[in-house]
């Protein structure tokens, strides 16, 4: 008997601007940066300029706040990301949104490997390509890429969503359990135990529904959903002799 | 980990700032390998000069005195070489306008002790222990100019910090290599040259690397097809840069498990571990940057 675990639709954070902070990273630390984001009030907003591939930008936001970096940022920005809203005018590093709980972050150029690695729930749009392990082990977040996807994709991923509009690299979905991956274009190989499946209208709503959120017009019918076979769950007497 | 910067300038009205150029790429990585750190610098007049073979020893003590060192090897090779020997930082440069072998063999006589760490027309390689932008300073990275360089900051794991463990690795005339990651199988590979003949100066594992390139480009490879071919023999991680006379190579292993990222303009190609060492170039705003893919080699010649 397989137990699923649910992945609902999330509501995710809609911050309103009022006046922007403005953080200028070229003459300030950036501690200061993620403590002044530590004390946020819901519904503030913040710019950060002269990022500068700078490391840990904007992470463990836990207020219903906007803030919006205006260049590349480096690894594991926006990472733990709680609450609010986060947008890179740019490309980021390795680890975007490392264990996102909730939220949105949206990167308007590229990500390097990780994105949203063991994210628990949100929204991660990155609006052009993804490295390698996008979404490793994710734990029920959303992830929208406009782009391609590297290899080892949605590594072990337990739940969640995982929408490519472009390729998959190699070994995608390798051991997943109940995340779901949409895919447009094409897909290099499916790991173990990754297997394409029938979409069904209850799938088409709810790619329609991600794409929507992501701010994108592609038409969900022109993708294939791909998850698991589930003949990795349990334990099979015919690999005894393996261990 | 490990740091690594290169820059190719393919204008030459870029040449002058090669040094201060490569020198704000270095500093940013530093945290990534603040053990000990190399440069290897390309066309760099005062260092190197055409026609001319141009050694790099490691360390500024030689055991005698420049003008000592000079008067051995002038006994041993043409009066009409203009052999000539300089220390700059913690490197001791020795020119001669021969044969990059001739030279060689001439320095080993005179300094038994001494370990080549750069060699050819237009390389000079400089490496040593401490932190990266002191051993930066010290060489007078900064005031360089030049067609081409190549920086790295080593967080040692395979073989000791000591400064030949340092890299770039030059094992071939201008041929250099600098590597983030870790060979696992470099042993059994070092056997198998040791059984060519090849000479090893260190038990580092890029040096490995290095040696088996050059092997390779010796049997007639193109550097592409010598990347191709490390890429089947050595198992590891790696992301690996190399540069030569005229071109710069980069190439990741299969799972990409070290990070790199370029950026290319009508002006230059810049390699690093990480943006923020290509956030200060002029033109990144414009630049393409992108991720090399897993397992691809990259090339550019100037």
């Amino acid at each position: 008997m397989v137990t699923l675990i649910e992945t609902q639709t999330q509501d995710y954070a809609t911050v309103t601007d009022e006046v922007s902070t403005l953080v200028d990273l070229a003459d300030s630390p950036v501690r200061d940066l993620n403590q002044a984001l530590h004390g946020a009030a819901d519904g503030q907003s913040w710019t950060v300029e002269n990022p500068g591939g700078k490391h840990s930008l904007a992470v463990g936001i836990n207020a219903a706040a906007s803030v919006t970096i205006n260049g590349h940022a480096g690894y594991y920005a926006a990472g733990m990301h709680q609450k609010g809203e986060v947008t890179v005018n740019g490309n980021a590093g390795v680890g975007l949104a490392e264990n996102i709980m909730s939220g949105k972050v949206h990167v308007k150029g590229d990500a390097s490997q990780s994105a949203a690695a063991t994210g628990h729930g949100g929204l991660v749009v990155i609006d052009g390509n993804a490295g390698a392990r996008c979404g490793i082990s994710m734990k029920g977040v959303d992830i929208v890429v406009g782009g391609n996807i590297g290899h080892m994709s949605a590594f072990m991923a337990q739940a969640g969503r995982l929408v490519v509009c472009g390729d998959a690299g190699d070994a995608l979905g390798d051991s997943i359990y109940e995340a779901r991956i949409y895919v447009k274009g094409t897909v290099a190989s499916l790991g173990a135990d990754c297997i394409e499946k029938p979409t069904k209208a209850e799938h088409l709503a709810e790619l329609a529904g991600l794409l929507a959120a992501a701010g994108r017009a592609d038409n969900p019918t022109e993708f294939k959903r791909y998850g698991s076979a589930r003949n990795l769950y349990h334990f099979s007497v015919h690999n005894s002799t393996s261990y | 980990m490990c740091g690594i910067a290169a820059l190719q300038l393919r204008n030459p009205l870029l040449h002058s700032q090669m040094g201060s150029l490569l020198s704000s790429m270095m500093c940013q990585i530093v945290d990534r390998g603040p053990d000990s750190a190399g440069l290897a610098v390309y066309d760099t007049p005062g260092l190197v000069s055409g026609n001319t073979s141009t050694l790099s020893l490691l360390g500024k003590e030689q055991g005698l005195p420049t003008a000592g060192i000079a008067a051995a090897l002038e006994n041993l090779l043409p009066a009409s070489a203009g052999t000539a020997v300089k220390v700059v930082g913690d490197t001791t440069f020795v020119s001669s306008a021969v044969d990059t072998e001739l030279l060689a063999k001439a320095v080993s006589e005179t300094l038994p002790d001494s370990t080549i760490i750069g060699r050819g027309e237009h390389v000079a390689v400089m490496k040593s222990v401490g932190h990266p932008m002191d051993i930066a300073a010290e060489h007078g990275l900064e005031a360089m100019s030049g067609s081409q360089g190549l920086s790295h900051t080593r967080m040692a794991t395979e073989s000791a910090v000591t400064a030949g463990g340092s890299h770039p690795f030059s094992v071939a005339d201008d041929l250099c290599l600098v590597h983030n990651g870790s060979f696992s199988n470099h042993a059994t590979i070092r056997r198998d040259l040791l059984r060519e003949g090849v000479v090893f100066d260190s038990d580092n594992d890029t040096e490995v690397g290095a040696r088996y390139i050059a092997s390779r480009l010796k049997q007639g490879d193109t550097l592409e097809e010598a990347l191709t071919n490390l890429g089947k023999v050595f198992d590891g991680f790696y992301t690996l840069v190399v540069t030569t006379a005229d071109s710069m190579a980069v190439v990741r292993d299969p799972i990409a498990c070290k990070p790199a990222i370029i950026a290319e303009t009508d002006d230059y190609v810049a390699m690093a571990s990480e943006y923020r060492a290509l956030a200060s170039l002029p033109g990144i705003e414009t630049a393409r940057i992108f991720e090399p893919e897993p397992g691809k080699v990259y090339t550019w010649s100037l």
